[in-house]
Parts: structure tokens; sequence; C-alpha cells
């Protein structure tokens, strides 16, 4: 084992607890519009996409699970939320490999409305003693709209962060060598071939 | 090789999905010495301090970002805090001559008043960290059993109660806020006829409590303030000191006639307060009251 079989997963464990942290003590106390912004599962989504639905899961479990902790909450609540997040965030880029820049704003924002829901589904299971307010979905909505803002720099930070560490993807660098034009199919049957000969042309 | 990696993978996800579940029903269904509570509250102990130093070093981004809302919420509050304020002070001078009044016959009757706010040790404490969910309204603060505190104290900030302690370590606790689908208190109206009922949280509304089991003739209006009951009847004595303001009555409409129901905005800003107090000692009773909740 090298140290660079463990740099992702040194990684994930210090930007899953650096992010429990920053949305705890800072992000969760500013109020906008009555709700607050939740990084969490932006995060669980951002790494989902960029490294797979394996160490999605496993990061949407630790983040759920530091959560649950710290908050002193019912543990495995936010962590089985989240591993989904985690998993069909990887799961898309391995069916799908989006490349549009804006996926992950919708991803963002499919992640939030899933946590909100998922969350008040599990709490109504465990059993709710307190009236229930309609406005509980109008808070969901305005905290899915301010996370969809906040998700695509979110994702370039997760990127940042994770993508030196990811092993090459061969989709991934063909698409990119395409596209930035430095290898296009006829430049590489030029070089493979060489130069035409006159009498061709 | 592609069928061994989809196995892996689909084991992988139920692995921690059966763990998840397995924590959850262990959790849910086990009593607050359960194992697992034991390490959470090891866990949290330990990462007591990067939790304090956490939000001191993240308070100016906190600061900087509450100051715009907190602006434009003043500038709209201004006039009606202004006609508020002359109405208050009025009822201010009668409610000292009442308080007065009311020290005097209690020294001459003997009223027992062990268990009113002056007996308690008020402790003070910083927010640390927040929950953001709608359905957990918790936070954590710094101050634990090294600081005199107990499970079940009741917490002021913002010049009201806020909730009250459901958790604690050597060197921090959880306080539950009055707005969590967990709680209820006891709570009387400043009614002519001091109507009591049980105060619970609108679950979705951060901003609003349900004062359930009045009478359906009580003469509840919009404005009146709402106060911890705090009954003392032998060794049971309730969680709360009497007197320690929780909300105002904000609408009444038919509910009272047909369910005896109002609703209630607390007095205290939930979402953004950074100190509370916790009202440590007496505990003169020896047994605790507590409205049940589940």
């Amino acid at each position: 084992m090298s140290y660079e079989s463990f740099r992702l997963p040194l990684r994930l464990i210090a930007l899953a607890f650096l992010t429990v942290v920053i949305q705890e003590a800072a992000v969760s106390q500013i109020s906008i519009f009555g709700t607050s912004a939740d990084l969490t599962p932006l995060v669980v989504m951002a790494v989902g996409l960029l490294a797979g639905s394996i160490p999605g899961a496993i990061m949407g479990f630790g983040v759920g699970l530091l959560v649950d902790l710290l908050l002193f909450q019912t543990l495995g609540v936010t962590s089985l939320l989240y591993i989904a997040i985690g998993y069909w965030s990887g799961r898309l880029r391995e069916l799908r490999d989006p490349s549009h820049g804006l996926v992950p704003m919708g991803v963002g924002a499919a992640a939030t409305a899933f946590a909100g829901l998922g969350m008040a589904l599990i709490q109504f299971l465990l059993g709710v003693d307190s009236p229930v307010s309609f406005l509980l979905f109008q808070q969901i909505f305005i905290a899915v709209l301010v996370n969809t803002l906040l998700a695509l720099p979110v994702y370039a930070l997760v990127k940042r962060v994770v993508e030196p560490t990811l092993p090459q993807d061969p989709r991934r660098r063909r698409r990119r060598a395409y596209t930035t034009g430095g290898l296009s199919p006829l430049q590489q049957s030029r070089t493979r071939l060489g130069p035409t000969p006159r009498g061709a042309r | 090789m592609h069928s061994k990696q989809v196995r892996r993978r689909r084991a992988v996800v139920a692995a921690l999905v059966v763990v998840s579940l397995i924590l959850l029903t262990a959790y849910f269904g086990g009593s607050s010495n359960n194992p697992l509570h034991t390490v959470q509250r090891g866990v949290v102990t330990v990462f007591s301090p990067i939790q304090k130093g956490a939000s001191v070093a993240l308070s100016p981004f906190r600061d900087i970002a509450n100051f715009f809302s907190d602006t434009f919420k003043a500038k709209s509050q201004v006039a009606g805090l202004r006609t508020e304020v002359h109405a208050l002070q009025a009822k201010l001078a009668q409610a000292e001559y009442a308080a007065s009044l009311n020290s005097q016959l209690s020294k001459q009757v003997g009223l027992d008043s062990s268990d009113s706010i002056a007996s308690y040790r008020p402790v003070t404490a910083d927010v640390t960290f927040r929950d953001p969910s709608l359905w957990y309204a918790t936070v954590n603060v710094d101050k634990g059993t090294a600081d005199g505190i107990r499970m079940n104290d009741p917490v002021t900030g913002d010049g009201a109660l806020v909730g009250q302690v459901t958790a604690v370590g050597s060197n921090f606790s959880i306080v539950t806020l009055i707005t969590d689908h967990t709680m209820a208190e006891a709570a009387q109206v400043e009614d002519p006829g001091s109507d009591t009922g049980v105060l619970v949280p609108a679950v979705g509304n951060p901003n609003q409590l349900v004062l359930q089991d009045l009478p359906r003739n009580a003469s509840v209006q919009t404005g009146q303030i709402v106060n911890t009951v705090g009954f003392k009847a032998g060794q049971l004595q309730d969680l709360y000191p009497p007197g320690i303001p929780i909300g105002q009555v904000s609408y009444v409409g038919n509910d009272l006639a047909n369910n005896g129901q109002v609703q209630v905005t607390p007095v205290a800003d939930l979402r953004h307060f950074d100190v509370v107090q916790i009202l440590t000692a007496p505990h003169a009773g020896t047994a605790r009251a507590q409205l049940p909740t589940g």
C-alpha cells in the first residue's frame, strides 16, 4: 500500500470533517429567508459526481454519521439519506457521464430536496407528536433554492480538493483531449501516417 | 470483471445501509444510558474544544452575513416597536406596583418561593454548533457538568425561555429548543383568567408554537404574553421556574372555541442567539415533572 492509494481517503476524511464543522459553526447560524443553507448534501453530491458511486456512498455515510454524532441526533438517520445521495450522484456519473457545467446545480437541488423530504418521511415514521405546519414544505423549497445557488461553488471547491487524487478516467481523458483540439482524429491520422504525398492531393 | 465490480458496488452500498439501519434501530429503541449514547457523548466531549475554536474563528463571517439580514429586519420593525414601547411603559408602572404588593403579601402569607427564578444560579454559555435541519432544533453550548449543569436544566436566551438541557458532558451541553418536535411545556397566558395549557411547536414553522388544551371559553387575546407555569407539589417540581416569558399570542381565531388552541410566536429569536443562560441549581424537589412527549 503506497501513500498514493491513501491520498483520496485522507482528503475525503479531511473534507468531511471540515464541511461538518463549517456547516454547524457558521453556515447554519446564518438565516436566509428564514432558513439556512446546508452544505453537507452538496459536498456528498459533489464527491459522488467526481469520484463515483462507492466513494460517494462512503462519503455520504461518513458525513451523515459525523452530523448525527456531533449534533447528538438519532444515529443513522442522516447517514441513510446521504448514502443514497452519494451513491446516485456517483451512478449518474458512471452511467451518463454528464459534461454540462450546470449539472451540479440540478443534482444539488435534487440532493437537497431528497434530504429534506427524506428527513420528513423518516421523522413521520419514527413518530411526531406535534402538529406539522404546511410551511415545512415551503421551508424545504427555500432550502432547495438556496442550495441550488451554492451548488456550483461548492462543486468547484470539492473538485479542487478531490480531482488531483483521482485516477485518470480513459473516457474523460479522450474527451478532454479532443475538445481542446490537441489530438483530433485528423491530427492523429496525420501524425500516424506522416505528411500526405504531393501527388495525392 | 464487470459483474465483479457490480457485485462489489452493491455489497458496499448494502453494507452501509444495513449499518445505518442497525445504528438507527439500536439508538432509537435504547435508553439514554445505552452504549451508543455513551460513545456519542465521548465523541462530542473530544470534539467540543474544536467546536468552540471553530465557532470563535468563524464568528466574523457569521456576523457579517447576519449584519445585513438583521439590518433589513430591524428597519421593518422600527415603527411597530416604538408603538409597543409606549404601551409597555404604561404596563411596566402597573406591573412594578403589582410586584411590590405581591412581595409584601407573599411574606405575610408565608408563600414558598423556593422555586422562583431568583433561587436559580444562571451559567452563561456560548453557542458553538447549531443544527440547520427543520426537525432537530438543537444547539451545542460550551458549558457542561464541570460548571454545574445537569440534565433538564432550563435555558433562557434573548430574554425568554429557549429550551432545556437534554444531554450533558463534562465540557458541553446539548440544548433542545422549544421549537423541537419532542418538546412540550406547561404555559400560562397573562389574561384575566391566567389560563394554562400545553405549548408545543408547529413542526416546519420555526417561528410558531401552538398553545393547546386551553379552556374553550378562555379570554385569550392577540398580543398577550405566555409564561412558564412553574408548579411545585411536595417533591414534584416543574422543570421550569414560574414567570419566564416564552412567547406572545399571535393568532386566536376560531381555533380557540373549536379546539382550545391559539398560535404563539416565541419571544426569543431562536435562530440568531449566540449566548444563553442555563439556570442551574437549586433543584429543591427530588422529582422533576415533565409533560409527556411521546
